[in-house]
């Protein structure tokens, strides 16, 4: 690898070779891609007859798979079953899979990403056709504050105050941000405001925004770490962190949105991976959810926990549905989020 | 990103050259030849012992297309295959444009100190003998070993919002200063310590007794003849700073325009399902750091030619 720039007595010799090797290369890019196509199918009919499920799934509900995996494989139609978890940011799974991950059954943060599964045909298009119309969770977009509420923060009027520092991730990279933005979009359209005004809002909670972290992880991290009076997160997450003895309050926004988490079966999926889903969306499976902080999408165990009920609680069909808003909001070029942040961003540099 | 800091650093600047000036000056020559590994081009042109001359190259020149040219040539394609009209708009855009201009000022700024305090370092370590020395030696390479994400949570927990010595970096370009100094340090210490072990004290020393001052010895044999290591560690500091991702994107907080740096807008960009623009972007940030290693070795060539001593 010592490889000094180039040496001006071997221009030409060191030009030939790499450009012969630059065409060797993209047929070597070529050949490796064939069979990595080729290994994602059999892997995944494998598990057909083996008893392993591949699960593909977003980051924030590792630990209760690991509790529901166990309770699975205790049922009749799970025994023997091992469920096998990936987790991680949502759309980087959703990439992974389409790029050849092996996958049987996929749960993520929110609906585009499942659409790219459906784009690549590995899912199908009537995945959300079932009776929770293809969601496996609920949950809300809560405030996190630090313990007693020191700045009193209990609406979204409260997070522009001059002063409040707020911690939400870069909407760019992170499926949680997205929620964050459409709940703050959407409470201020149910108080009454313009789509304009309710924009207005949005710039000024990125201006008051001190940290945009990649992640919903690393968003909490970062508040763990001290930054900032308010962090955006999922409910779910919340109370996970605070399970685990972190100093923080939750705030439930008296208008919020809610948070739907869809799940399906992959088009190669074989019997004990639809069982997993059905074991999933049944009373015994809703229930762990429940314990584990999500909002059950039963009605009939959802009346057995008692989360808080904000005053307005929208969903994003009321914003106009996932594939309008993710074009309209989050396109990194010309989306609204985009132009938020360009205006901020020049406004920051001249003043 | 692993990608673009391989295919910066290979294509820019190896490993420390182990014959520079003080081979040319006397005992040295030899001695400094037979330890180096891979012999640098022009030696390597000049040397019987690798006769044949053919063989070399080819080899290396097919290794390194398929570690780096590959990755490069998968990286154009991608950037272009949107047609040249997206490019440009991925690579205008003001967001795309500040925070290439942040990653490149900090990464210079950086390689520049870090160059200066890893050759007092580097100096410490080879010339001065003291109780610990090896363990010291050793937390140098740390940085290197530390995952990097890992390092951004543990500097989060002393530069951030409850720093143990009230220095409240987080969310600034201080922050990311800090980060990119701790991981570009062991480049610039390990860059210059071997040369510097290899220098002769002698020549010093002869210098001293035909009445050189330190003043002149420092400037007119040591400076020279460690001054091709430490722009190499320079350019690889500089090239790790301008690919680094984890353990600044915690500490810097990731405001647009004020504090996001390049590999976190393109890591943005590849989550948003823009790969198109996400390449285009990392092809200008390659480029430009391609630009900065070749000017920094145009400038080791030219100090390796000593004009007097």
């Amino acid at each position: 690898m010592q490889t000094r720039s180039p040496h001006p007595s071997t221009p030409g010799a060191r030009s030939g070779p790499s450009r012969r090797a630059l065409g060797r290369g993209l047929g070597l890019a070529a050949l490796a891609a064939a069979p990595l196509g080729l290994l994602a199918v059999p892997t995944a009919a494998g598990a057909q007859t083996g008893g392993s499920v591949n699960l593909v799934a977003y980051s924030t509900p590792k630990p209760a798979y690991t509790t529901l995996g166990a309770d699975f494989a205790k049922t009749n139609s799970g025994a023997g079953v091992t469920v096998a978890g990936s987790f991680g940011p949502s759309g980087t799974q959703a990439t992974s899979v389409v790029d050849g991950l092996p996958a049987d059954v996929v749960n993520f943060s929110l609906e585009p990403d499942m659409a790219k599964l459906v784009k690549a045909g590995l899912v199908s298009s009537t995945w959300d056709k079932s009776a929770t119309k293809g969601i496996v969770t609920d949950s809300i977009v809560s405030f996190i504050v630090r313990p007693g509420n020191p700045k009193h923060i209990t609406s979204w009027a409260d997070l522009v105050k001059p002063g409040v520092g707020v911690i939400t991730p870069n909407v760019f990279s992170s499926g949680s941000a997205k929620w964050n933005i459409m709940a703050a979009y959407g409470a201020e359209l149910a108080l009454g405001k313009t789509s304009a005004q309710a924009q207005t809002y949005l710039s000024q909670l990125l201006h008051n925004s001190v940290a945009q972290p990649s992640s919903a992880s690393a968003a909490l991290q970062t508040f763990l770490s001290g930054q900032g009076d308010v962090l955006l997160d999922y409910e779910d997450d919340a109370l996970y962190a605070k399970s685990k003895g972190e100093a923080l309050d939750i705030v439930t926004p008296p208008q919020t949105i809610l948070i739907e988490n869809p799940i399906a079966v992959t088009k190669t999926a074989g019997p004990s991976a639809k069982a997993f889903v059905t074991y999933l969306l049944s009373p015994a499976g809703q229930k762990v959810w429940g314990q584990q902080g999500y909002r059950p999408v039963l009605q009939s165990v959802a009346k057995q926990f008692h989360f808080p009920q904000p005053k307005t609680l929208f969903t994003i069909d009321h914003l106009g549905g996932w594939t309008a808003v993710n074009t309209k909001f989050f396109d990194p070029q010309t989306g609204i989020v985009a132009h938020v942040e360009q205006s901020l961003g020049v406004s920051t540099a001249s003043g | 990103m692993t990608n673009l800091d391989a295919t910066v650093a290979d294509l820019g600047l190896g490993p420390p050259s182990r014959d520079p000036a003080p081979a040319e000056r006397g005992p040295g020559r030899g001695r400094s030849r037979r330890y180096s590994l891979v012999a640098p081009s022009s030696a390597l042109a000049h040397a019987g012992v690798f006769g044949k001359k053919a063989a070399g190259p080819a080899l290396a020149v097919t290794y390194l297309s398929l570690l780096v040219l590959l990755p490069v040539a998968a990286l154009i394609t991608n950037a272009f295959s949107g047609g040249w009209h997206t490019f440009w708009a991925a690579v205008t855009q003001p967001e795309a444009v500040a925070a290439l201009e942040l990653t490149l000022i900090a990464a210079l700024i950086v390689a520049i100190i870090n160059s200066i305090a890893g050759l007092a370092i580097a100096f410490v370590l080879v010339r001065d003998d003291f109780k610990g020395k090896s363990v010291v030696s050793a937390l140098i390479d740390l940085p290197f070993a530390l995952p990097t994400i890992v390092a951004g949570l543990t500097l989060l927990a002393l530069y951030g919002a409850n720093s143990p010595f009230h220095l409240d970096l987080a969310g600034t370009r201080l922050g990311i200063g800090a980060a990119l100094l701790f991981v570009t340090l062991p480049f610039c210490v390990r860059s210059v310590q071997p040369v510097l072990a290899e220098l002769d004290a002698e020549i010093e020393d002869a210098a001293s007794s035909l009445g050189a001052t330190r003043r002149q010895v420092l400037r007119r044999i040591l400076l020279p003849s460690v001054l091709p290591a430490v722009l190499a560690g320079a350019g690889l500091a500089f090239a790790r700073a301008v690919g680094e991702f984890g353990s600044v994107v915690l500490i810097s907080g990731n405001i647009p325009f004020k504090t996001e740096v390049a590999s976190s807008w393109i890591f943005s960009l590849s989550q948003s399902d823009a790969l198109p623009a996400a390449s285009a972007v990392s092809i200008v940030l390659v480029l430009i750091s391609l630009l900065v290693l070749l000017g920094i070795g145009w400038a080791r060539r030219r100090f390796d030619v000593p004009d007097t001593v």
